[in-house]
């Protein structure tokens, strides 16, 4: 059963059978990472373009990696966005891409909506979203509900925190739609000023108190927080963040006993989390980066391989 | 040189005027509105089943010469006026570079003159370079033919800069034309803010950022005396603001553009950057408020911000790309079928919002067809059908979000000082 897109671009709009077929299949494939060798023949041949305009390590090495692990060619293209001149627009050096057949490309941008704008010029392979601005990150809220399932079973029923900068935040969108999608119940929580007033109305429940986002939470998903962007300031200091919105040991006894904490990295210890609590029983930070590899693949295998065998 | 247009409903609001007509027009002027014979010599066009309105007026539009003749130039810029049955065009001063100083405003109509198509009116830079700082010579300017001083695209951010150009411009007692927008609370927002943003992922812009400018130059106004014209109204709020300062006798007008009655945030799908302009797209609520203030009258004028774009500038991800879309082509149709056909406003109102009321606003002597006037009308077929089409536009631009819409009622015969300059082939 091949997907029902030729490309993964977001969350929103995605049906649930596709989001199904991705986590079992990643389930699949999670075995691999195990074996001495590891790696499987599946996509050899096949070549996949990483092309990257915001600084990446996690995701970038995440889907080199799980597209090795297929046998398929991957190549990265890192474009530098500092400078002045901007060079060449993003449809030019697409279809330049595009002229080298890879099958799909991988696109992180800081502009929402790139990858959309990417489908619509390649008319050959696929696009695959890997993060476009506020917007989305698809594989990364495949890789939390495969983090989740792994540890709770179910996700129906589930109340899921997500804490700290939710208004430039991809990860918070992507896991909104995919989490209620699945049942959960999403609280949101962060100071007003980086929430939007509309938030609630993509399915999530809103407070600025952390201590009613924890209540009885079985799950904490904490976000990376900047206290500057563009010249604008959201809160006063780091401390005062904390003191709000941090997760300390003290505040995760409000929690259900076996809630677990996650994070999409990088962490600001100290900034949104207590160091001990990153790295303490509860906190699956480290799973999570595992995961993405065996989502990944899957993501990778279904674009190419499963459609290819039907066929 | 006569031009007799016969067998029309010709509707003209500054003489009360609404009943099947014959029109003559004779050495550029209008020189009897009637039951009239041919006369010898004179050119007979039958517009029966048509609408005869004096010429439209579109008071904002972007024409992009001198310095960006790769979008638009005077000379496309008219002809797509043409076609779109106006006779008369306000030009914004944000070309490169900025209209903001006799020459570059002489330079303007003499190029309008080469085209030889519509009357075009320039309008002055408030300040130097539209920076904000110092004010332009707009003495100057009004005396080579400028009909009101605006930094559109780049609005006065300086309240005591705004006042003082609301002042002087009361030697020449032209309107001050504001594009409406705080620049800090905007905070380079590239779509209203709302739940549509928020699902977007999109930059949000506050409606406050429109509102608060509009209060300002409402207060400025009243203070200083001085005529104040808000450019592409676009918030439910804003018009309330307007409306009651309207009430208070404060000299305030406003225009509302055909995508801000027609169109919400939710329209913007798959991030299409033929939907991003400014003021962005707003609610539904808007939009109703929009269709209010047109028919109570709270709302002046119609006018298209007629922004025109290489397909370079909107062929990028949609918060880098371009703000802006054309609308010459397509205004009348869309207003003939969502605001005439759909019940909101008579077609006296139609042609009092798009020719009499910009002109005098602008005081441009036009917007009539009483005996002596210019002789430049409009006539429209009401029931003329067309699906939009860009590619077939008079303009450079194809930055159009009305893409594949059916309207009904089209114009079809564009005459300026008494010449043809647009008619559409009968279907």
């Amino acid at each position: 059963m091949p997907l029902s897109s030729r490309h993964l671009l977001g969350i929103e709009g995605m049906p649930i059978g596709d989001i199904e077929l991705i986590l079992s299949t990643a389930r699949s494939f999670s075995e691999i990472a195990t074996r001495p060798i590891k790696k499987v023949p599946t996509l050899r041949g096949r070549s996949i373009i990483n092309l990257f305009y915001e600084a990446s390590t996690r995701t970038r090495s995440s889907f080199e990696i799980a597209a090795k692990r297929l046998s398929a060619d991957i190549l990265n293209f890192s474009v530098s966005t500092s400078s002045v001149g901007k060079g060449e627009t993003l449809v030019d050096t697409a279809r330049n891409l595009e002229s080298m057949s890879p099958e799909i490309i991988v696109l992180r941008h800081q502009a929402a909506g790139a990858p959309w704008l990417l489908a619509e010029t390649c008319r050959e392979c696929s696009i695959v979203n890997a993060g476009d601005g506020m917007h989305e990150h698809p594989t990364q809220a495949l890789l939390d509900a495969y983090t989740i399932l792994e540890r709770k079973g179910s996700i129906r029923d589930l109340k899921v925190a997500i804490v700290g900068d939710i208004s430039h935040s991809r990860v918070a969108r992507s896991n909104t739609y995919l989490l209620t999608k699945m049942g959960a119940r999403v609280w949101i929580c962060g100071p007003p000023t980086l929430i939007p007033l509309e938030f609630g109305q993509l399915g999530a429940a809103v407070t600025f108190h952390l201590e009613e986002a924890l209540a009885d939470a079985d799950v904490v998903m904490m976000l990376r927080t900047q206290r500057e962007r563009q010249n604008e300031v959201f809160f006063p200091s780091v401390r005062e963040y904390f003191r709000l919105f941090g997760l300390s040991r003290e505040r995760m006894r409000a929690t259900r006993e076996d809630a677990i904490i996650m994070h999409p990295g990088p962490i600001n210890r100290g900034v949104e989390i207590d160091p001990d609590v990153a790295d303490g029983d509860h906190s699956v930070i480290l799973n999570q980066v595992t995961n993405g590899l065996a989502v990944r693949m899957a993501v990778l295998y279904l674009l190419l391989g499963a459609g290819e065998e039907e066929s | 040189m006569s031009l007799l247009l016969r067998g029309g409903r010709v509707v003209d609001p500054s003489q009360d005027l609404d009943r099947r007509a014959d029109l003559l027009l004779e050495d550029g002027k209008v020189v009897a509105v009637g039951n009239l014979s041919a006369g010898k010599g004179h050119e007979v066009i039958d517009v029966a089943g048509c609408v005869v309105t004096p010429g439209f007026v579109d008071m904002h539009v972007h024409l992009r010469e001198p310095g960006r003749e790769d979008k638009e130039t005077i000379l496309t810029g008219s002809r797509a006026a043409a076609a779109g049955g106006f006779t008369s065009i306000v030009c914004m001063p944000n070309t490169t570079p900025v209209n903001d100083n006799a020459a570059i405003t002489r330079f303007i109509l003499e190029r309008a003159a080469e085209a030889g198509l519509v009357n075009v009116y320039p309008t002055g830079a408030i300040t130097l370079g539209s920076r904000g700082e110092q004010l332009a010579e707009i003495g100057e300017m009004h005396a080579a033919g400028i009909v009101a001083v605006t930094d559109d695209g780049r609005p006065v951010q300086n309240s005591q800069v705004m006042r003082r150009a609301m002042e002087y411009a009361r030697i020449f007692d032209i309107p001050v034309m504001d594009h409406c927008e705080d620049l800090f609370l905007a905070a380079g927002g590239c779509m209203n803010e709302g739940q549509a943003s928020t699902r977007l992922g999109l930059r949000g812009m506050s409606r406050a950022a429109e509102e608060l400018h509009v209060v300002r130059d409402i207060i400025l106004s009243r203070i200083t005396g001085g005529r104040v014209h808000i450019l592409h109204l676009s918030t439910r709020e804003s018009l309330d603001q307007v409306r009651a300062a309207k009430a208070q006798g404060i000299r305030v007008t406003c225009e509302v553009l055909p995508h801000h009655f027609t169109l919400t945030d939710d329209d913007i799908q798959d991030f299409d950057t033929d939907f991003k302009m400014m003021p962005p797209l707003r609610e539904r609520a808007d939009v109703e408020a929009m269709l209010e203030g047109l028919a109570d009258g709270s709302i002046d004028c119609l006018a298209t911000d007629h922004a025109p774009h290489t397909r370079l500038d909107k062929e990028e991800p949609f918060e880098e790309a371009a703000s802006g879309v054309i609308g010459m082509e397509t205004a009348i149709p869309i207003c003939w079928e969502h605001l005439v056909r759909a019940g909101v406003v008579p077609v006296p109102r139609l042609v009092e919002l798009f020719s009499l009321n910009p002109s005098r606003i602008l005081k441009l002597g036009k917007g009539t067809l009483a005996e002596g006037a210019d002789a430049d009308v409009t006539v429209i077929d009401p029931d003329r059908r067309q699906v939009v089409d860009p590619s077939r536009f008079r303009s450079k631009g194809r930055n159009c979000p009305f893409r594949g819409w059916e309207l009904r009622g089209a114009p079809v015969l564009t005459v300026v000082g008494g010449r043809v300059v647009h008619r559409q082939e009968s279907a």
